[in-house]
């Protein structure tokens, strides 16, 4: 592929996408992806990381599923920004997430730009970039492709499904669609479907990057450009929604950034603004506009029950699968009443399902900081899970 | 919020889960409300080869209760029961809590509906020795067992075990089995009237079903 010299902000992203610093499986031409969308996808490219070592019954895998602008880079060092991986607080050595006993999989979601086909990747049967012509993927599009993939590594049956926000989706999807596949899941922070709340703040991501000229209908990489002030408006906007009132109060309150009086300007006055301008600047340089916009409507058509008549119990239907759900009190993007919709039609099908409402003020973040108590309740669960599954202690204990 | 322990005292705490063990069959499927700790799950798990499910306020129990590898969901009795179908269990325990909810006609029914059975332990307020305090000192009971004034206990709805007798009759169910504990934690004689219990128990523990 060419070299893109001197790299502007976001383009590092696109070269990430064709050429990763992951592990990649590239499935042949003649196994193609059966999306939602009534098309295939062929041939499919799937970027992923892993963490400890398989098991030789391959009965010890845990599949992370990573959120929104997550990636597979788990526990690693980020090969664009070079910051510690996004969940490394929970995954390692001792943690929830015990490398020592596991063998953790994470891989980039379809549709992603961390090097799954998405929009950003090159369609290796062309030559082109896909950008709009990438079929819309929905969140099932996303499971089947790591269905794909635990397949190739030649794991039956994972011990673990685990994700937040939108890997959560992805967790709820998994036992729906692979019903005998998933010993225990853990959703966290997340829903059911979307709320009309939370399309109405996607639907502002969009257009915010549409609104930007350097979009130019989604071609910006072949014109040379990139949309990087509408996808920075974008995460601003977005990331908002992720911290609570209480969170932002305490963190910024009405403090000043560097200065002991307004200017009476349009300059970063407040500390919270300076923050919202980093998160939108740092994001760009490692994320893909059009990718956000694949993800984010991957999530808006995200409707478990729809698939199932309207019935959400149905589409756990007689579920064997142990559940753990973990919401947070102030997460106000994805509520603990959406969890414990979830909770009400697992109870339905008298499935095993715990769940925990945690109480802290990080807001819909809570699920990538340190929170004693989600590490409690996971830890607790998945060590009980490993005994009911018959996994034998590490071999440290 | 450690509510068990608040609503009573660990000691004759364990009786009444051991004669509340004994009312449920083995390998049931049994709910738990109030499960605290799990300690009462984990029995049944272990000794009874049951199906433990527990329901629980504090996240502090449900922690526990999850990392002991029991299946427990943060709820409130009076508010999450509605959540599940008919029949769900062959048993559903409300121990030492009932007097704590806001609405203890419509808990008992709820648990008569979603559980075949309904098991409920809980203080007498008939107890002598709580006469003799309002009676004689006017003012509002404090026992060992129950050790908070009136302005801070979670107890907002005291019954005597007349009182339960009645509700039992008005939801509709009927009385499968019944043990009044004396102040020693002691079952009294099964041969005993109602009058007796109502004065003498300090606790009881009755197991419903739905009338036929």
């Amino acid at each position: 592929m060419t070299e893109i010299e001197p790299l502007k902000a976001g383009h590092a992203a696109r070269r990430e996408a064709d050429a990763p610093h992951s592990l990649v499986l590239r499935l042949p031409a003649d196994k193609p992806l059966m999306m939602d969308a009534g098309v295939t996808l062929a041939p499919l490219t799937i970027a992923y990381q892993t963490y400890g070592t398989l098991n030789a019954d391959k009965t010890n895998a845990i599949l992370i599923c990573h959120a929104l602008t997550g990636d597979q880079h788990v526990a690693n060092t980020h090969p664009l920004t070079g910051k510690p991986g996004w969940w490394e607080i929970m995954v390692g050595p001792g943690r929830p997430i015990d490398t020592d006993r596991y063998f953790i999989i994470c891989s980039n979601v379809l549709g992603g730009c961390l090097g799954t086909t998405g929009p950003a990747s090159t369609n290796p049967a062309t030559g082109q970039l896909y950008g709009l012509g990438m079929p819309m993927v929905t969140i099932r599009d996303m499971v089947r492709a790591q269905a794909l993939l635990i397949d190739q590594l030649g794991i039956d049956k994972l011990f673990c499904v685990i994700g937040g926000s939108m890997g959560g989706m992805q967790v709820l999807q998994w036992v729906a669609s692979y019903p005998d596949r998933v010993f225990c899941a853990i959703p966290i922070a997340t829903a059911p479907r979307h709320s009309s709340q939370n399309i109405a703040f996607n639907e502002v991501g969009r257009q915010a990057v549409m609104a930007d000229p350097d979009w130019a209908n989604g071609r910006y990489f072949e014109l040379g450009q990139n949309p990087t002030k509408g996808l920075a408006v974008a995460r601003m906007a977005a990331h908002i929604t992720y911290l609570s009132d209480e969170a932002l109060h305490r963190k910024f309150g009405r403090k000043l950034q560097n200065k002991t009086a307004p200017t009476f300007s349009f300059d970063a006055d407040f500390q919270i603004e300076s923050y919202l301008r980093h998160q939108g600047s740092t994001f760009v340089e490692r994320f893909d506009a059009n990718s956000y916009l694949y993800l984010t409507r991957a999530m808006d058509y995200f409707d478990l029950a729809e698939d199932y008549e309207g019935s959400l119990a149905r589409a756990f239907k007689d579920t064997k699968t142990r559940f753990c759900l973990v919401s947070f009190t102030s997460d106000w993007l994805f509520p603990t009443s959406a969890s414990r919709a979830i909770v009400h039609a697992l109870n339905a099908n008298s499935a095993s399902v715990s769940f925990v409402e945690i109480e802290t003020d990080k807001g819909h973040d809570a699920f990538l900081l340190d929170v004693p108590e989600m590490f409690a309740t996971t830890s607790g669960f998945i060590e009980s899970s490993a005994r009911a599954f018959g996994l034998k202690e590490a071999k440290s204990a | 919020m450690t509510q068990v322990t608040q609503l009573f005292s660990p000691d004759t705490a364990r009786v009444d889960l051991l004669l509340i063990k004994d009312m449920v069959a083995p390998n049931t499927r049994v709910l738990d409300i109030g499960c605290g700790d799990g300690t009462l799950l984990r029995m049944l798990a272990e000794e009874r080869g049951v199906d433990a499910r527990g329901m629980e306020l504090s996240q502090r129990g449900v922690n526990d209760c999850v990392a002991k590898g029991l299946s427990v969901i943060q709820g409130d009795a009076d508010f999450d029961l509605a959540d599940y179908p008919d029949d769900s269990f062959d048993y559903v325990i409300l121990s030492q809590t009932l007097q704590a909810t806001r609405n203890p006609r419509r808990v008992l029914e709820q648990m008569l509906r979603i559980g075949k059975r309904a098991v409920v332990s809980f203080p007498n307020f008939g107890y002598w020795r709580i006469r003799l305090q309002v009676m004689f000192g006017g003012r509002m009971p404090i026992t060992e067992n129950l050790p908070l004034a009136w302005y801070e206990t979670p107890n907002i709805h005291f019954c005597t075990i007349r009182d339960f007798v009645a509700l039992v009759d008005e939801v509709d169910a009927q009385i499968d089995r019944a043990v009044a504990l004396n102040s020693s934690g002691a079952p009294m004689r099964v041969s005993a009237p109602w009058w007796v219990w109502n004065l003498f128990g300090e606790q009881a523990v009755f197991l419903l079903e739905r009338r036929a």
